[in-house]
């Protein structure tokens, strides 16, 4: 009965999502004279592919990591908030996300270069200079600023209106505060954890801007490859092929990160 | 009431869409916006103007016909490709009487050759950019990139004919090669050159070297100029092996509704003080020797906007390289993922 | 204590690492030269020129309408959405799901191109609505996300509760686990909102007509290099937004307050010495 409220998604899904996904799947299997053919997949298993996918998962998870261990806190930092301060706390963190993206990131580049603002002030304090940008970890730098707020709002929502109870309980019956987090607190937040590491796991893997900016250029990440595939070599068979595979990695990767929560409680589910 | 409304209104409407519109699409920031509305003044027309931030992506909507355009500002191997996909309609050279103040040598190129389909609208070269104070050597050659005591000084261009094209040229060969053995040789100095090379650039290259970030960069001659202009520790040269010359040129799709009113619209932009104004604006090259007479000495007397007539024999166009581009995909992929 | 200080510390850390960028972004705004690698003094010439840009200000308009529009659209089928998926059988849900998340875990490039010739093959004419389409379809599983965990959380045996003591099941919803999901149903309308106004790639696939957006803009300048009146208008936004923000947070708790004040007033009066323990339970 109350399902039925997702029928109106369900037939957009179909429409929007169902349809473009046989598009790919269509273009990926096959050559551009229309003929089925597997050759695209064929060609993307090779090494320099296999490890542009595999880099491009590394630094997913890493910024995936970071971002839950950075905004964790900041969730629980805000739900302990009073009232008062919370929504406003909770707006000033997504602000800077509507500013414009090309823009933050050239920002960044300003901070970060070899004579940009954070080396001037490790100069002036006769600090010796950094090697801020142009690297991995600048890379990762851009991600987890980028999807940090996708982790700390779901986390939060859920934190928000936990149940009380179930702590005081747990205090009673003689837990210290490390073990109420980690038996209470942690597992019951769950939902919300899955939700940020899909909001940001996901998309991290696609990223192709903050490589290319902040790596300048020297990382070649699967977002690149099947951007490069449709935009600059017009071979949409073969950005499709990509696409797939990353696709069902992905899936399958989330599959394996969701296994700790048997219960299902986490069901934002995959497989 | 409401009749009398709708009188008052309904020849409001029909006013609007009588008026003719026209829809242009372009680079971003690639146009002195007021000579739209010049335009618009003149002709009594509206123009939609919309933005791309690549060749390849605006292909890729002309090419679908979703959205109908009437005037495109491609590039010249773009232009080509454009032209043998039969995406574009020929210009009717009769009505775009301002073309004789486009400087010759810069018509009738390999990439549209008698000019049928296109009207040049910017041009420019690509050489090397370096910083005087941190440069010591004399810098005349593609080489001095692949320099050991320039090591993570150097900042390349993060796109592929360009790069893979200036090393080909570095090896004396054709910019445009489609020899295998020429191709292998060259990404193989592509990534010896990896280690030394600070990062791979598009726009952010401008602020780097104005910030004094790095020594030497692979820039076009229009950027070099408003990077010298900020920093007057700046030189560009154009190396002796040769270099890249670049055009934008204004063309049709075949897709557009309003062809005659495009026609109107290409020689609106190639009089004289239209030109000079773009010019004046965007700070690049302009081919309209009109505009050239209008614009300041000191601009047109710089060697880096405006080099002498024997320097552009040595430099090349890019050719679409048609299937050839999974080639120099593969190249850049590995260089990149190495 | 000192609890107190660390997270204060904590957070104020994140913040500058939030703000940072936007600080340098504002700064540059002024600047007069048009490079970021150096300071050619200070100007307002950009916020000049930003006035007089048609073409930016009208792709500043298209990005709140379709930013606004696709975040409500997508709010509400997405909420209908999450609770729908929340009550179907297991593998239903999970193909839904799984389906749902494609937008997220595909390329930009891939979502925008797959749409764009969607559009056509439907004879679609690029344009506003084929913009919006894209925005909602791409926003909706972010709602999905953000609804879910707090659905999970939501205690089954309420809403049955509720409608063995007699209310009808749309009432029941409506009065029982509305207010219970509204955090997630907030928090999914604003990520929406965010990831709407800053999208280029699937915006540039989908749009034509004339109906651009400012992220199309602005990644369309670079080649030429960022126009600072990007930056100037960037700055009014932020400026704005963040002023509003106080303002009506200000405002909000000053209702509050005197809400409350009143109603102390009132238990003061009523249960006379009460009124101490009360104030001791506030610190909530």
């Amino acid at each position: 009965m109350k399902s039925r409220m997702a029928y109106p998604y369900i037939v957009w899904l179909s429409m929007f999502i169902v349809l473009p996904l046989l598009l790919i799947l269509y273009y990926g299997l096959t050559a551009v004279d229309g003929s089925f053919t597997l050759d695209n997949f064929q060609r993307f298993i090779d090494p320099i592919y296999l490890r542009v996918l595999w880099r491009s998962v590394e630094l997913a998870l890493l910024s995936t990591a970071i971002c839950l261990v950075l905004g964790y806190p900041m969730a629980m930092i805000i739900a302990k908030t009073e009232i008062k301060r919370r929504n406003l706390m909770v707006l000033l963190f997504i602000l800077p996300m509507w500013m414009n993206f090309l823009l933050r990131t050239y920002a960044w580049m300003t901070l970060l270069g070899r004579n940009g603002v954070i080396n001037n002030i490790l100069g002036w304090a006769g600090l010796p200079e950094l090697n801020l940008l142009y690297n991995a970890s600048a890379v990762v730098l851009g991600m987890v600023y980028n999807f940090l707020p996708f982790m700390v709002l779901p986390i939060y929502t859920v934190l928000s209106k936990m149940d009380q109870s179930y702590i005081e309980a747990a205090k009673d019956l003689g837990a210290n505060n490390r073990k109420v987090f980690w038996k209470v607190i942690f597992p019951l937040s769950l939902p919300g954890v899955i939700s940020g590491v899909t909001m940001v796991f996901m998309p991290a893997v696609s990223t192709f801007v903050i490589p290319r900016l902040l790596g300048g250029g020297q990382l070649m990440l699967i977002g690149n490859l099947v951007e490069q595939q449709f935009s600059y070599v017009g071979d949409w068979n073969f950005g499709s092929a990509i696409s797939i595979v990353m696709m069902l990695f992905i899936l399958i990767s989330m599959a394996l990160m969701t296994r700790f929560d048997k219960e299902q409680q986490g069901g934002v589910g995959l497989w | 009431m409401f009749l009398v409304l709708l009188g008052i209104l309904f020849p409001m409407m029909t006013g609007c869409s009588d008026q003719e519109t026209l829809y242009v699409y372009n680079w971003g920031d690639y146009i002195d916006e007021s000579v739209l509305r010049d335009f618009e003044e003149e002709f009594d027309v509206r123009i939609v103007y919309e933005t791309y931030a690549t060749n390849e992506d605006m292909i890729v909507k002309i090419r679908s016909g979703g959205s109908r355009y009437d005037v495109a500002i491609p590039s010249d191997y773009m232009i080509e490709r454009m032209i043998n996909e039969e995406l574009l309609r020929e210009i009717n050279m009769d009505r775009i009487t301002n073309y004789h103040y486009v400087k010759e040598d810069l018509k009738n190129l390999d990439f549209d050759p008698d000019n049928r389909f296109s009207v040049p609208y910017m041009w420019g070269t690509v050489g090397i950019l370096y910083n005087t104070t941190m440069v010591d050597d004399v810098v005349d050659s593609w080489e001095i990139l692949w320099d050991e005591t320039y090591e993570g000084d150097i900042l390349m261009m993060d796109s592929q004919r360009d790069s893979i094209g200036i090393t080909l040229l570095k090896l004396g060969y054709s910019l445009n090669s489609r020899d295998e053995d020429e191709l292998e040789e060259a990404k193989q100095e592509l990534i010896r050159q990896k280690p030394l090379v600070l990062a791979y650039v598009v726009d952010e290259g401008k602020d780097m070297m104005v910030a004094e970030e790095a020594a030497l960069a692979v820039v076009w001659s229009g950027d070099a100029v408003i990077m010298m202009e900020e920093n007057e520790d700046l030189e560009y040269v154009i190396p002796k092996e040769g270099s890249n010359l670049w055009f934008d040129n204004m063309v049709i799709p075949t897709t557009s509704e309003n062809p005659e009113l495009a026609e109107e619209f290409i020689n609106f932009m190639t009089r004289p003080e239209i030109a000079q104004r773009n010019a004046e604006y965007i700070g690049y090259s302009t081919p309209n020797l009109g505009a050239m007479e209008l614009l300041d000495d000191e601009i047109t007397g710089n060697p880096a906007a405006y080099p002498p007539d024997e320097m552009l024999e040595n430099l090349e166009v890019f050719q679409d390289p048609g299937d050839f581009l999974s080639v120099y995909d593969r190249i850049w992929t590995e260089v990149k993922a190495h | 204590m000192v609890k107190k200080w660390i997270e204060r510390s904590y957070s104020g850390l994140i913040f500058v690492f939030l703000y940072a960028p936007i600080l340098v972004l504002i700064i540059f705004s002024f600047n007069e030269s048009r490079t970021r690698g150096n300071w050619g003094g200070f100007t307002l010439h950009w916020y000049a020129d930003l006035f007089r840009d048609r073409q930016i200000l009208s792709a500043f308009y298209y990005t709140l309408s379709i930013g606004v529009i696709s975040a409500v659209v997508s709010t509400i089928v997405g909420t209908f959405a999450a609770v729908g998926i929340y009550n179907m059988r297991y593998l239903g849900q999970k193909t839904i799901l799984n389906l749902n998340y494609l937008p997220v875990l595909n390329p930009d490039i891939v979502t925008g191109v797959a749409l764009m010739t969607l559009f056509i093959f439907f004879n679609f004419r690029l344009g506003f609505l084929t913009l919006l389409l894209a925005h909602i379809t791409f926003c909706i599983p972010y709602v999905i996300l953000a609804v879910l965990p707090k659905l999970r959380q939501l205690d089954k045996n309420l809403a049955e509760a509720a409608m063995d003591l007699g209310a009808k099941p749309f009432y029941a919803f409506r009065k029982v686990v509305l207010p219970e999901i509204t955090p997630g149903i907030i928090t999914g309308a604003l990520i929406a909102f965010t990831l709407s106004i800053d999208d280029f790639v699937i915006s540039f696939f989908t749009t034509g007509s004339g109906v651009t957006n400012i992220s199309i803009t602005v990644f369309s300048m670079a080649r030429r290099g960022v126009n600072p009146m990007i930056n100037a208008l960037s700055t009014i936004m932020f400026t704005t937004v963040l002023l509003l923000l106080l303002w009506i947070n200000y405002r909000t708790n000053k209702e509050k307050e005197e809400d409350e004040d009143e109603k102390e007033l009132q238990m003061y009066n009523v249960l006379g010495t009460a009124g101490d323990t009360l104030s001791d339970d506030d610190r909530v």
